[in-house]
C-alpha cells in the first residue's frame, strides 16, 4: 500500500449527497474494503464541513482532494501531489456535463436509479484514473452504441437478468 | 428469530464458496453447462437470503461466472462488477485470464473496450505478463476507440510488469503521431507519466514533443507536455533555452488567444481575471513547475500568478499560491518579493488557502525575516480556531525554524523562548515535536545550554503542564525534554535544589509512564550534582537534606504501575538509602555518585549504524545456528512457554522473507529514536530543503555574544528578542557602515560589493550566538550516502529502463506457445460458441415475434374496448354504469382495515347507458380488497336510479384461466351468483365477491352479466346488463411508503429489470402529475428533487416497483425497475395511458 501510494493519476472518485450518502465510488488503486469505508467516511466529513464559498481543494492525508458541489451532490476526486488540481476540477465538470447530456438535466436521483450507467459513462471517460477522451461527443457516442449493443443482447434474457427475475 | 439466524449460518457452512465453484466447474468438464445452471440456481437462492455474507458470496460467484463463462450479454455488467469488487488479492483473477483474452479479441469493439476498462481496474502482475502481448497488438487496432484504451492501459501494464516496457515502447512512440487525436493524447499521457519518473530515458523524444507542443490545439495535451518538459529541462539545459520562447508566448496568450471561454451556462465558470479560461490557468500553473531557467519569463509568470492570488475566486487564489510554491523551489528570490501578499493569505477564512500560504512561507524565510514571520505566525496561533489548523501552524513554525539544520536561526535563545511559548498551547497533539526540538537544540547548541536549562527548570516548576497529562502526545510531553535537559546539564542550574523539589512533587505521578521514568532517572543526576556542590562547599547538612528529600519522595515512584518507573525508582531508592548510611558516617560520596553519570553523550546520526562497513570475512547472511529440520512445522510446535523462545530463533531467516517485518521494525526503531534524546534526528523534511545543508566546518565557533541577557526572569517573551535583535543588527550595521566607509575611502568605487546594496543580505547578519552544532557521529570509513535516498520499494524504479538499447530476443513479450496452439485448435472448440451465436438470432426473432404478437394483442384490445363501449351505446340503456374499482389491503392477520383505502383507478369513463323499457340507472362501484396473496375481494355497489324495484338480481361472471370467481359450494361455473338484496328506487347497496387471481403481472378483464327483474306499476320485466371487470395491474399495487435508504438499497441489489416510457405533450404541473400517479397507480413519492422524483410501490404479491419520473419541458419520462419485467411493462403502459390524458 505504502509503496503504491506514490502512484500518479487519480486515486478515486466519489459521489455523495449533502446528507452524506455515498452514491458512486470508483477506485483506481486497489484498496481493501475496510480501508475504503474508513476513507470515505473521513473524507465525507471533511468535505461536508466546508462552507460554500471556500475553494475546491484541500489536502487530506497524503492526497489532494478536489471536490465540487452540483446541486445536492458532491463530486470528489483524490489525486496525488504532482497532479494538476485545475485539470481535475475540469474533469469533474466534464463528467457532470456528460451525465447531464446523457440523462437530460441530470439529478441525484438519476444516479441512484441508473447507477450502472453512471459507472459506464465514467469508465468511458476515465480509464485507470486518466482521461481517455476529452471530446464529450465521442464519449457519448461510445456509450450510446454500447447501450444499444447491450439492449440487443439482453432481449433474450441474460443469466444476470434471470437472476433478477427469480 | 435467533433460531433462524443460527440455521442461516449453519446452512452457510454448506454453501459453495468461489473456490468450490471453480473446482466444481473443472470437475464437470462434460456437463459444464448443466453444472453452471445448477450453480446459478443456488446463487439465486443465496441472493434472496437476508444474510449479507451469503449475498456477498453469491455476488462474487456470479461475477466470476458472468465474466469468465458466459458470452456477450452480461459482459458489460460483469466487468463492472469485477472492476468494482476485484483487486489484486482476489485469487480468481488468474483464472479469468483466458476469458479476458477472448474478450480482448472479440469482434465487437465495445466488448473489447469493456474488457480493457475492467482490466485497468484489476490488472495484476500475472495478468499483465500474460496479456501484455495481446494489449500491445490492440494498440494497432483499426478502431481508434480500442487503440486509445489499449494505449492507456499499457501504463498500468508497465507498472505491473516492467519488462514489457522496452518491447512495447516503439509502438507507443508511434502512437504519438496517431491520426486520431484521442489516441495521440492517450499516448502523450502515458509517456508523460513514464517520463516524469525517469526523465533521462525519454530525452530523445524531446524534439517530437516540441513539435507536438507547438502544433497541438488541445489544451489537455498541452498541459501534459509542459509537465513533461518540466522534468526534462533540468537534464538538458539547451532544451530550456529552446523552450523559453514558446512558453513565454503561451503565458501571454493564456490570457487572450488560448482562452476558449467556457460556454455560457456551464457550471464551471471559474473564468479567471481578464477572461482567462480555466484551462489557460491550468496551463499557467503547469508552466510554473516546468519553467526553464530564464528570469524574464519567471518574472512574467510570477506576475500573472499574483493576479490569480489577488483574485476573489478562492480556487484561483489557491492555485496561484500552489504555483508560486512550485516556482519558489527553483527561484526563491523572485517569489520572496511577494511576501506581503502571502502573509495576507494567512488571514483567509479558508483553511486550504492558509495552509498553502504556510507552505510558501516555509520557503521564503531568510535569516533576516525569520523572526518577523514567526512572530506573525505566533499571533495566528493565538487566534486560530480549531486544533487541526493550530497544530498545523505549530508544526510549520517548527519546520520553518529547524529547516536546513537551523540555518536561518541567528538567535537560539529566541528559538527556545518560542518553543516555551508554544507549550502554552493546550490540546495540541504535537507535544512530542516541541520536546524533540528542545532536546535537539539543547544537545547540539552547546552555547545555549545554560539558557535552556533555566527555561526548562521554569517549565518543570509551572503547574499547567502537569494538568494536561491525560492527553496522549499532549503538551505534557514537553516535560520529558525539560526533565532530561535539567538532569543532564544540571551544572548550569541556578537553584538545583528547587528544581529537585519540583521534580519530586507528588503530582508528577499523574504523568505518563515514560515521562515519569525520565524524571526518576534525571532526579538522580540532579541529586548527584547537588551532592557535589554541597560537599565542595562543606555543607554536609545540605547534602543530607537532599538525600532525605529523595528518600521521602521516591517511594511514590516505586509504587508506580509502570514497570520502567518502578524498576528505576526501586534501584535508585536503594542506592540513595545506601548513600544515606554513608553520609551518616561522614563518608564523602559525591565523587562516586557523580561518576555514575560521567562523560558526555554524543549524538549519533540515525544512519550511522547502517553505515558501518561490513568487516571482511563476515557473512551476515550465514546461519549462526543451523535451522531446525523442516519436518517440525509451526503447527506442531509445542505450546510450552519456555520452548518457544528457543524455537523462535531459527525463524530469523535472512531478509527476503521478512520485508514487512523489517519495515515494521524500522518504523519501531524510528519511533524509539524519536523518543531517544541520544539520537539526532535527521532534519524534519529533507526533501523540502532548498539549499544544501552547510557542513559543520562552515559554522565558525566563536564566543557567546554577551550583549544578550542570558537569563530572562520568568517565562521569556520572544518579542523581546525581536527588539533586541533589531538593536543588535542596527549596531552591527553601524559598525559595518563605519568599516565600509573606511574601506570605501580606500577602495575604488568600481568594485561594488554585494553588500553595498541598500537591503542587507543574509550573509551580513552574523548570528548572535555562535553555534557549535555538534555533528552527528558517523563510524569511521562510513560508506558514501548517495544510495540512501532511493527507496528500493519505489515502483517506478523498475521502470527506469534504457529505451534506446536494441531489443534482445530474450526481451520479447511472452507469447505463450501452448496457448497459441490452443487457439489454432480452437475452431473445433469454438463450434459450440458459434452455434450459440447462430441460435441467438433465432431466439431474438422469436422474442421479436412474440413482442409483435403482444403488440398486436394490445392493439386489438385497444380497439376492442372502444367497440365495447360503442356496443353499450347502441344498447341505449338509460343507465349509468360507473366502473370504479377500489381495492383495500388488509393486514395479513386478517383483521379488516379500519377504513377502505381508496386507491383504485377508474377503469372506464362513466358511460351514459339508456335502458330500453325500464330505465333503472345505477352505479357499479367495484372495490377489490386483498385477503390473501392471490385473492381479491371485489365490492360492487349497485344503485338503482330508475323508478322500478329491482329484485332477483344475479351476477354471472365468465372465469378466465387466471381469475376465477369464488362461488358457493356446489354451484357450477355457469350459474349466476345471487345478489343478496333487492333495490327499491333510489337506493344503493353493496355486494362483495371474492376472486382468485393466479398471476398479477398482467391486467385482467372479466366479462359478466347482471340479470334482474325490474318491477314497476306497469309490471315486471326481465332485464340484463353486461359489464366488464377490469383488474388493471395498478390495482394490484398497494401504496407502501419507502425511505430513500431502503430505496437506494433496493436498486443496488440489482435484481430488478428495467423499462421506460416517455409521454410527450404534457402541460400539467409536476406536482399534479405526481399526485395523479399516486392516486391512480398507488405509488408513493420517495424523494423529489426539482422536476424529478423517485416513487415506490409494492404489489400484493410482494413485487417491488421503483419509478424515476422526470419532467422535461413538454414531456414526462418514466423509468421503472421492478422484480418482474412483465408487470413493469404493463404498469408503464397503464401509466402512459393515464399520463396521455394529462
Amino acid at each position: 500500500m505504502l509503496e503504491e501510494s506514490r502512484e500518479e493519476l487519480m486515486r478515486f472518485m466519489l459521489l455523495f449527497s449533502r446528507q452524506g450518502k455515498l452514491r458512486l465510488q470508483k477506485w483506481y488503486l486497489a484498496t481493501s474494503d475496510k480501508e475504503r469505508k474508513k476513507m470515505v467516511r473521513e473524507l465525507m466529513q471533511v468535505v461536508l464541513a466546508r462552507k460554500p464559498k471556500m475553494c475546491s481543494f484541500l489536502e487530506w492525508r497524503d492526497l489532494k482532494v478536489v471536490y465540487k458541489r452540483y446541486a445536492s451532490l458532491y463530486f470528489c476526486c483524490a489525486i496525488e501531489g504532482q497532479d494538476n488540481e485545475l485539470i481535475t476540477l475540469e474533469l469533474i465538470h466534464r463528467y457532470v456535463e456528460l451525465l447531464d447530456k446523457y440523462f437530460g438535466s441530470v439529478c441525484e436521483l438519476d444516479i441512484i436509479f441508473n447507477f450502472e450507467k453512471a459507472y459506464f459513462i465514467l469508465d468511458e471517460f476515465l480509464m485507470g484514473g486518466d482521461v481517455q477522451d476529452t471530446s464529450k461527443k465521442s464519449v457519448l457516442k461510445a456509450i450510446e452504441q454500447a447501450d444499444l449493443l447491450q439492449e440487443e443482447d439482453e432481449s433474450p434474457r441474460s443469466v444476470l437478468e434471470e437472476m433478477g427475475l427469480a | 428469530m435467533a433460531l433462524k439466524m443460527v440455521k442461516g449460518s449453519i446452512d452457510r457452512m454448506f454453501d459453495k464458496n468461489l473456490q468450490d465453484l471453480v473446482r466444481g466447474i473443472r470437475n464437470h468438464k462434460e456437463d459444464e453447462a448443466k453444472y453452471i445452471s445448477q450453480c446459478i440456481d443456488e446463487i439465486k437462492q443465496e441472493l434472496k437470503q437476508d444474510n449479507i455474507a451469503v449475498k456477498a458470496n453469491a455476488v462474487c460467484k456470479l461475477t466470476y461466472v458472468s465474466v469468465s463463462r458466459w458470452p456477450a450479454p452480461s459482459t458489460r455488467i460483469g466487468y463492472l462488477a469485477a472492476s468494482q469488487s476485484f483487486h489484486e488479492g482476489t485469487d480468481v483473477i488468474m483464472l479469468t485470464t483466458n476469458q479476458i483474452r477472448k474478450d480482448l479479441s472479440s469482434p465487437s469493439q465495445y466488448d473489447t473496450g469493456v474488457a480493457l476498462t475492467g482490466l485497468s481496474c484489476f490488472v495484476t502482475p500475472d495478468l499483465a505478463r500474460d496479456l501484455a502481448n495481446d494489449i500491445m497488438t490492440l494498440m494497432s487496432h483499426t478502431k481508434p476507440y480500442i487503440r486509445k484504451k489499449a494505449v492507456l492501459i499499457m501504463y498500468k501494464v508497465f507498472l505491473k510488469y516492467p519488462e514489457s516496457l522496452r518491447p512495447a515502447f516503439p509502438r507507443l512512440k508511434e502512437k504519438l503521431e496517431d491520426p486520431d487525436p484521442g489516441v495521440q493524447s492517450a499516448a502523450v499521457n502515458v509517456i508523460c507519466e513514464l517520463a516524469r519518473r525517469n526523465p533521462k530515458n525519454y530525452l530523445s523524444l524531446a524534439p517530437l514533443f516540441f513539435k507536438l507542443m507547438t502544433s497541438s490545439t488541445n489544451n489537455w495535451v498541452l498541459i501534459k507536455i509542459i509537465k513533461l518538459f518540466g522534468a526534462l529541462t533540468p537534464l538538458e539545459p539547451r532544451l530550456g533555452k529552446k523552450l523559453i520562447e514558446p512558453l513565454t508566448n503561451l503565458i501571454h496568450s493564456g490570457i487572450s488567444v488560448l482562452a476558449p471561454i467556457p460556454a455560457p451556462g456551464t457550471l464551471l465558470a471559474p473564468c479567471g481575471p481578464q477572461g482567462m479560461s480555466a484551462l489557460s490557468v491550468a496551463v499557467l500553473i503547469s508552466l510554473s513547475s516546468g519553467m526553464p531557467n530564464h528570469s524574464a519569463s519567471i518574472q512574467l509568470c510570477v506576475q500573472k500568478l499574483r493576479i490569480l492570488i489577488e483574485d476573489s475566486d478562492q480556487n484561483l487564489k489557491y492555485l496561484g499560491l500552489l504555483a508560486m510554491s512550485k516556482i519558489l523551489k527553483t527561484h526563491p528570490k523572485s517569489v520572496q518579493s511577494h511576501k506581503d501578499l502571502i502573509l495576507q493569505c494567512l488571514d483567509d477564512k479558508d483553511e486550504s488557502i492558509r495552509l498553502r500560504a504556510l507552505d510558501l512561507l516555509y520557503g521564503m524565510v531568510s535569516k533576516k525575516n525569520l523572526m518577523e514571520i514567526v512572530k506573525k505566525l505566533m499571533t495566528h496561533v493565538d487566534k486560530a480556531e480549531g486544533t487541526t489548523y493550530r497544530d498545523e501552524l505549530l508544526t510549520k513554525i517548527i519546520d520553518i525554524c529547524s529547516q536546513s539544520n537551523y540555518q536561518y536561526i541567528t538567535n537560539f535563545e529566541w528559538y527556545i523562548s518560542i518553543l516555551v511559548e508554544l507549550t502554552r498551547l493546550e490540546g495540541t497533539r504535537h507535544g512530542h515535536l516541541i520536546a524533540a526540538q528542545m532536546l535537539d537544540v539543547a544537545i547540539r547548541v552547546k552555547a545555549i545550554r545554560k539558557f535552556a536549562v533555566s527555561q526548562m527548570s521554569a517549565l518543570l516548576d509551572s503547574a499547567h503542564l502537569l494538568a494536561s497529562s491525560t492527553q496522549r502526545n499532549g503538551i505534557c510531553e514537553v516535560l520529558y525534554a525539560a526533565a532530561w535537559i535539567c538532569g543532564e546539564f544540571s551544572e548550569h542550574l541556578q537553584e538545583p535544589h528547587h528544581t529537585l523539589e519540583a521534580m519530586l512533587r507528588p503530582k508528577v505521578a499523574t504523568l505518563p509512564g515514560h515521562i515519569q521514568a525520565v524524571y526518576v532517572q534525571n532526579v538522580v543526576k540532579l541529586y548527584a550534582n547537588i551532592l557535589q556542590q554541597k560537599e565542595q562547599a562543606g555543607e554536609a547538612e545540605g547534602a543530607q537534606a537532599a538525600t532525605q528529600l529523595m528518600v521521602d519522595r521516591l517511594p511514590q515512584f516505586v509504587q508506580s504501575a509502570d514497570l520502567e518507573v518502578q524498576e528505576r525508582a526501586s534501584c535508585i531508592l536503594q542506592l540513595v538509602k545506601h548513600i544515606q548510611k554513608l553520609q551518616a558516617k561522614d563518608v564523602p560520596v559525591a565523587e562516586e555518585v557523580s561518576a555514575l553519570f560521567a562523560g558526555e553523550l554524543n549524538p549519533v546520526a540515525p544512519k550511522a549504524q547502517k553505515k558501518v562497513p561490513v568487516p571482511e570475512g563476515l557473512d551476515l547472511d550465514a546461519w549462526i545456528n543451523e535451522p531446525l529440520s523442516d519436518s517440525e512445522s509451526e503447527d506442531e510446535r509445542p505450546r510450552a512457554v519456555f520452548h518457544e523462545e528457543e524455537q523462535r530463533r531459527p525463524k530469523h531467516r535472512p531478509s527476503e522473507a521478512d520485508e514487512e517485518e523489517l519495515a515494521r521494525r524500522r518504523e519501531a526503531r524510528k519511533q524509539e529514536q524519536a523518543n531517544n534524546p541520544f539520537y539526532i534526528k535527521s532534519s524534519p523534511s529533507p526533501q523540502k530543503r532548498y539549499q544544501d545543508t552547510p557542513g559543520v566546518e562552515h559554522i565558525p565557533v566563536v564566543q557567546i555574544d554577551l550583549s544578550v541577557p542570558l537569563k530572562v526572569p520568568g517565562l521569556p517573551m520572544s518579542d523581546q528578542y525581536v527588539k533586541l535583535e533589531e538593536e543588535r543588527r542596527h549596531r552591527q550595521k553601524l559598525e559595518k557602515d563605519k568599516r565600509r566607509k573606511k574601506r570605501k575611502e580606500k577602495e575604488k568605487k568600481g568594485k561594488r560589493r554585494h553588500s553595498s546594496l541598500p537591503t542587507e543580505s543574509d550573509e551580513d547578519i552574523a548570528p548572535a550566538q555562535q553555534v557549535d552544532i555538534v555533528t552527528e557521529e558517523m563510524p569511521e570509513n562510513a560508506l558514501p550516502s548517495d544510495e540512501d535516498d532511493k527507496d528500493p520499494n519505489d515502483p517506478y524504479r523498475a521502470l527506469d529502463i534504457d529505451l534506446d538499447k536494441p531489443l534482445a530476443d530474450s526481451e520479447k513479450l511472452p507469447v505463450q506457445k501452448h496457448r497459441n496452439a490452443e487457439t489454432s485448435k480452437s475452431p473445433e472448440k469454438d463450434v459450440p460458441v458459434v452455434e450459440k451465436k447462430s441460435k441467438k438470432p433465432k431466439k431474438k426473432e422469436k422474442k421479436h415475434k412474440e413482442k409483435e404478437r403482444d403488440k398486436e394483442k394490445r392493439e386489438k384490445e385497444k380497439k376492442k374496448s372502444p367497440k365495447h363501449k360503442k356496443k353499450k351505446h347502441k344498447k341505449e340503456k338509460e343507465e349509468r354504469t360507473k366502473g370504479k374499482k377500489k381495492s383495500k389491503k388488509q393486514p395479513l392477520g386478517g383483521e379488516a382495515a379500519a377504513g377502505p383505502v381508496q386507491n383504485g383507478a377508474p377503469e372506464e369513463e362513466p358511460l351514459p347507458v339508456r335502458g330500453t323499457s325500464a330505465p333503472p340507472p345505477r352505479t357499479c362501484d367495484i372495490r377489490g380488497s386483498l385477503q390473501e396473496d392471490s385473492q381479491v375481494t371485489v365490492a360492487i355497489v349497485l344503485e338503482n336510479r330508475s323508478n322500478s324495484i329491482l329484485k332477483g338480481m344475479e351476477l354471472s361472471v365468465l372465469d378466465s384461466l387466471n381469475a376465477r370467481m369464488a362461488r358457493p359450494q356446489g354451484s357450477s361455473v355457469h350459474d349466476g351468483v345471487p345478489v343478496p338484496f333487492q333495490l327499491p328506487p333510489g337506493v344503493s347497496n353493496e355486494a362483495q365477491y371474492v376472486f382468485t387471481i393466479q398471476s398479477i403481472v398482467m391486467a385482467q378483464k372479466l366479462k359478466g352479466t347482471l340479470s334482474f327483474i325490474a318491477k314497476n306499476d306497469q309490471g315486471a320485466t326481465h332485464e340484463k346488463l353486461d359489464f366488464r371487470l377490469h383488474f388493471s395491474c395498478s390495482s394490484y399495487l398497494t401504496t407502501t411508503p419507502c425511505y430513500s435508504d431502503a430505496f437506494a438499497k433496493l436498486l443496488e441489489s440489482g435484481d430488478l429489470s428495467m423499462s421506460s416510457v416517455k409521454v410527450d405533450g404534457i402541460r400539467m404541473s409536476f406536482q399534479n402529475l405526481l399526485a395523479k400517479i399516486c392516486f391512480h397507480h398507488h405509488f408513493s413519492v420517495v424523494e423529489r428533487v426539482d422536476s424529478c422524483a423517485s416513487m415506490y410501490s409494492r404489489s400484493i404479491q410482494g413485487h417491488h416497483i421503483c419509478l424515476l419520473v422526470k419532467k422535461g419541458e413538454n414531456s414526462v419520462s418514466v423509468d421503472g425497475k421492478c422484480s418482474d419485467s412483465t408487470l413493469l411493462s404493463n404498469l408503464l403502459e397503464e401509466m402512459k395511458a393515464t399520463l396521455a390524458k394529462c
